[in-house]
């Protein structure tokens, strides 16, 4: 791994590499290094690009990192990454894709990721997209994440993407039986001609399942972002989609909601807040003596946070 | 200390502050009281620099400041608490004093500054400034910001509206503190009793223009008979 590798890693996933029980790195297509443990085994497809995870039953608690970086303009990497939780299990995932492109060619990362919970399995996913490079080839980060949820277990994902990614799709599904949680952080800031979609497909099936779904959004200059919440409560659930949105300059946010209760015990609730700026935030923070643009900059960090 | 000369104010073609000249000085609590729309909080933000008079100019220990922004001002020490706290989604109550204070402060210093107005600080230090704190809870961490920038002018409007009787004798406390042992300005909108009680000065404001201002046991006895004169019509 070479200076602009190091830094793009420590953008998607922090320092604390070294820290992870199993790590699988991923660069310009092909695994670069992986660590393994006695309860956390990660195996290459053989029919397809990607990876299987296993977590045994039982992992009191254990850390994965499996980042992917792109520094090779052109490239469209296309990768099929599923994770099976051992029943009772408790891990943390980091995952994410940095992309140097510093070329004219579009550079593109497509991550397919599947989690199959066990029962009373435990997840916390954190995922963050970035992208960076003086060239004017575009950096494409198009994630799709599964979720599988089997009898009383949890899953929490932050997903954060907040700098330099030219376009992106986003599809997140959701399948949770009874007794299930699924919490879902989304955070997209976007800027230039960026366009964002993040789309939800949620579908509550079991007694006692619920999720909540908070996307906040920030769009400036000509960016545009769109949110789109499909959630169908097919049982006694509660789902909670709550979509916030900062505008500036002349970036655009469309919020499409689609809540279907297909059961009488079904509640269900969308939220939606799209607008700039309140006038009164930043007299607050200016009369506590920051001027408008220090302001304006610690109420969007704040946001999306 | 601050002065106002000849501050004049008209929106829609009302006239909602007329000429206003006062001197508001040092180590004295002030009481700035009225009926609605009589002008107490357009006063107030004009001194704070969120709106600005038509005519007339403000000094802070003789600076005119008339022409100074918001920001500027807050540096130059004047504090000033909104009458509705403004709620902020991510932003915590430690992010807020940090801002408030322009320090890296620590979790204790933030702590400390939340017991002053009777929070139990640990329970709130990093909790967002959003829907989920009631309207008491965002009234004392309002006035424990501006107490946190130890200001030498200390503006706080209506800090009793829209709080339960509870945290409102919590409120009344926090502001006998204040009294006993602040030493630049402090400016409270009130029309509480107990409030105006605490006061050194009351400054009774009527259409924009201030009618009487005094100590307060001249200006009780203008004020309440009032008060008690309606009570005996009603009721006998």
């Amino acid at each position: 791994m070479n200076k602009v590798d190091e830094l793009l890693l420590e953008e998607v996933i922090g320092t604390n590499l070294k820290e992870a029980d199993a790590i699988n790195i991923r660069k310009n297509g092909k695994s670069i290094e992986r660590k393994i443990s006695p309860y956390i085994e990660i195996v290459s497809k053989k029919d397809k690009n990607g990876i299987d995870i296993y977590v045994k039953d039982d992992v009191k608690f254990g850390i994965i990192h499996i980042p992917v970086i792109i520094t090779e303009s052109g490239l469209t990497d296309v990768v099929y990454n599923d994770f099976y939780i051992g029943k009772n299990s408790n891990v943390i995932i980091m995952a994410g894709c940095g992309i140097h492109n510093d070329l004219h060619k579009d550079s593109e990362h497509d991550g397919i990721h599947r989690f199959f919970l066990s029962e009373n399995s435990k997840v916390k996913y954190v995922e963050k997209h970035y992208g960076e490079g003086k060239g004017s080839g575009k950096k494409v980060l198009n994630p799709t994440t599964e979720i599988y949820m089997k009898a009383g277990s949890s899953m929490n994902m932050d997903s954060l993407q907040i700098k330099g990614v030219d376009d992106t799709i986003r599809i997140t599904k959701g399948e949770l039986a009874e007794n299930t949680t699924l919490v879902i952080n989304e955070k997209i800031l976007t800027n230039n001609a960026n366009k964002a979609k993040s789309e939800f497909y949620i579908e509550l099936n079991g007694n006692g399942s619920s999720t909540h779904v908070t996307s906040r959004s920030v769009a400036t200059e000509d960016s545009y972002q769109e949110f789109k919440s499909n959630i169908i409560g097919n049982a006694k659930c509660y789902a909670h989609i709550e979509c916030d949105g900062i505008l500036k300059e002349n970036g655009c946010v469309k919020a499409i909601p689609e809540i279907f209760a297909k059961n009488v015990d079904a509640n269900l609730i969308h939220e939606a807040a799209i607008g700039k700026i309140a006038g009164e935030q930043l007299l607050k923070l200016m009369s506590l003596g920051l001027n408008e643009k220090e302001a304006e900059d610690a109420i969007i960090k704040g946001f999306l946070k | 200390m601050i002065e106002l000369k000849n501050i004049c104010f008209t929106r829609n073609n009302k006239k909602i502050l007329d000429n206003i000249n006062l001197v508001l000085e040092d180590e004295k609590f002030y009481c700035l009281t009225g009926p609605n729309g009589s002008g107490k909080s357009t006063l107030a933000k004009i001194i704070m620099g969120i709106e600005h008079p038509d005519s007339g100019n403000i000094y802070l220990n003789g600076v005119d400041i008339t022409d100074k922004t918001i920001a500027e001002r807050a540096n130059l020490g004047i504090g000033f608490a909104f009458q509705e706290p403004v709620r902020f989604k991510g932003i915590t109550v430690f992010d807020l004093l940090k801002f408030a204070t322009k320090k890296n402060i620590s979790r204790n210093d933030a702590c400390t500054y939340l017991s002053k107005v009777g929070l139990c600080a640990l329970e709130y230090v990093d909790r967002e400034v959003n829907n989920s704190l009631s309207g008491g809870e965002l009234k004392r961490i309002e006035i424990a910001t501006v107490i946190a920038r130890n200001p030498s002018v200390a503006i706080f409007d209506e800090p009793e509206a829209g709080i339960d009787l509870w945290s409102f004798q919590n409120l009344n406390n926090v502001f006998k503190e204040l009294e006993a042992t602040y030493k630049g300005v402090t400016l409270v909108i009130s029309h509480q009793e107990k409030i105006l009680d605490i006061a050194d000065e009351i400054i009774l404001l009527e259409q924009g223009n201030i009618v009487k201002k005094g100590n307060k046991i001249d200006m009780l006895d203008t004020i309440l008979p009032s008060t008690k004169c309606c009570k005996k019509v009603k009721y006998e």
